[in-house]
């Protein structure tokens, strides 16, 4: 048994730490390209339903000091925004039309 | 939808004579000799946004800038007198690229007291003095004052760092700005210091993707899905507002905010995190906006859109901005650099908010990417079998057609001191 990567009251969406808790767009970008619609819309399903409580459980906490789980709590609701684009508006993993069009984010705020 | 008001002239397009109402040509999109012929005309001749002075905080702060249709790469820097300068980033020993990290084609940034030439150790100042050769007892005659980086002009307006490639430039960055772009001075751009940058190599030219952003005709057919579908009618969009000035141009857009508009207007996540498609609902104040932010008076005001010549785009939505640069680098292709500017956030809710527009941003930026790769290949074969040679261009797409003229107008006038 690994050590839980969340805050004991999300242990639900332990499940999905491993893959989603990602540091950069790029990686979160990545991953979501490299994965299928059942597997972002399982994703998605489960996290969705608790997003307002994970924005609160953060959000309770200064953004340039979030203790290690808050953070990678924060990092999988990024995660699910990434998601929620195919699942939500596309259903489609890639924007629909983009064709092998790329556009690399190269600078962002931490966290 | 929304009716607004045209110009007395019934159109925004008629009042501006000197546009005409034809259709009109994009073999300036696909031509290599036309594309030879900005490079002199304009990207030599017009003034250049290369950066924010935030990207140069103190002195030493330096940036390296690749601008492939001059042929060319600058060093930006900020003195210890705290003004900004640009060079050629060459040595003036034997030509090397003078700044560069891992490799010699990528920009790169960074602070230092001094530049050191990687081949020959030899060293230049912060204001492009050489002062350091190795071994100089060797060399013969060497002027070491005259040897110093070649300068390259560069100003500062509201915080955006301009350079001008012209031995002399023919008119000062404020008077090539014009009165319009001009008027948003004082709008707080030094505050909004949280960045998320962007970079495409996409394979248009860099007018076309340009069109793509000046104009919203285009909006409910590729990007439809920006509403949701149980509420998408197919309907058109019409623009607020039109203008023009010199070689710059504006468009703004109105009508009833989006998180104003009844739930289903949205998607789920949009409504969880109070921020989306046109970023978050709410911004922090920004106190009373310059005379040029909105002087159509538009009201509701959505989006002011910024066409600055020639490469240069600021979109303003009120509390944020994003600004977006085409640079060339053939006649079929450019490099894109996008940037959304917020205010720092102060709480995760407000990073948050951030990072959903950032992620929005680019997913429909990604449509007009994929598309425009289209748009080009077929313009293309359109010229080179002689098919079609003009375009019905409608009067929502109004700046589509001054830019081209205006780039028309830039060539033209190249030639013609060229040829005298």
């Amino acid at each position: 048994m690994t050590a839980p990567l969340l805050p004991p009251a999300f242990a639900g969406l332990e499940p999905y730490a491993a893959t989603w808790c990602l540091a950069t767009e790029a990686e979160r970008y990545a991953r979501r390209q490299a994965s299928t619609m059942p597997v972002l819309r399982e994703f998605y399903d489960a996290c969705f339903p608790r997003l307002e409580e994970a924005i609160a459980h953060c959000d309770a906490h200064p953004l340039d000091d979030l203790p290690d789980d808050v953070l990678r709590l924060l990092q999988l609701v990024y995660s699910l925004v990434m998601v929620s684009m195919s699942v939500e508006i596309f259903q489609q993993v890639k924007a629909t039309d983009a064709a092998d069009a790329e556009l690399h984010r190269t600078g962002e705020p931490v966290p | 939808m929304t009716r607004w008001p045209k110009p007395p002239e019934g159109s925004w397009t008629e009042h501006y004579p000197e546009l005409g109402t034809g259709p009109i040509s994009f073999e300036d999109s696909v031509s290599p000799e036309f594309y030879a012929l900005e490079r002199d005309a304009i990207f030599k001749r017009a003034w250049l946004n290369v950066g924010r002075v935030e990207q140069l905080p103190r002195g030493g702060s330096y940036v390296t800038k690749e601008i492939e249709v001059a042929g060319t790469s600058l060093i930006i820097v900020r003195g210890l007198d705290g003004e900004i300068r640009a060079f050629h980033n060459v040595c003036r020993h034997r030509g090397n690229k003078l700044v560069w990290n891992d490799f010699p084609r990528e920009e790169t940034s960074g602070t230092c007291r001094q530049f050191t030439c990687k081949y020959h150790g030899w060293r230049y100042g912060l204001e492009g003095e050489l002062t350091f050769v190795q071994q100089e007892g060797e060399f013969f005659d060497l002027d070491r004052p005259a040897t110093g980086l070649a300068p390259v002009h560069c100003d500062v307006w509201a915080g955006f760092v301009f350079v001008n490639l012209a031995p002399e430039p023919e008119q000062s960055l404020t008077e090539f700005l014009g009165p319009m772009v001009t008027a948003l001075e004082g709008y707080p751009f030094d505050r909004m210091t949280e960045r998320y940058v962007f970079h495409a190599d996409n394979d248009s030219n860099w007018k076309l993707f340009a069109d793509a952003f000046q104009e919203y005709y285009h909006v409910p057919s590729l990007h439809s899905q920006q509403i949701p579908g149980a509420v998408r009618t197919g309907a058109g969009f019409e623009c607020a507002h039109f203008r023009l000035d010199g070689p710059h141009r504006l468009v703004s857009t109105g009508g009833a905010r989006r998180w104003t508009l009844p739930p289903e207007y949205m998607y789920p996540i949009e409504r969880a995190t109070r921020s989306g498609l046109v970023g978050p609902w709410e911004s922090p104040d920004i106190g009373e906006p310059p005379p040029g932010l909105n002087p159509g008076k538009i009201d509701p005001w959505g989006i002011d859109n910024f066409q600055i010549f020639p490469n240069l785009e600021i979109l303003i939505y009120r509390g944020w901005y994003l600004m977006y640069r085409y640079w060339p680098t053939s006649p079929g292709t450019h490099r894109f650099e996008g940037m959304l500017c917020f205010q720092p956030a102060t709480t995760v809710r407000e990073r948050l908010e951030h990072e959903v527009a950032a992620v929005v941003f680019k997913e429909f930026a990604l449509q007009d990417a994929g598309m425009l790769t289209g748009t080009q290949s077929a313009l293309e074969s359109a010229y080179a079998n002689g098919i079609i040679g003009s375009f019905p261009v409608n009067d929502q797409e109004v700046l589509v057609r001054h830019f081209h003229h205006v780039v028309g107008e830039w060539v033209e006038a190249h030639r013609r001191r060229a040829a005298s």
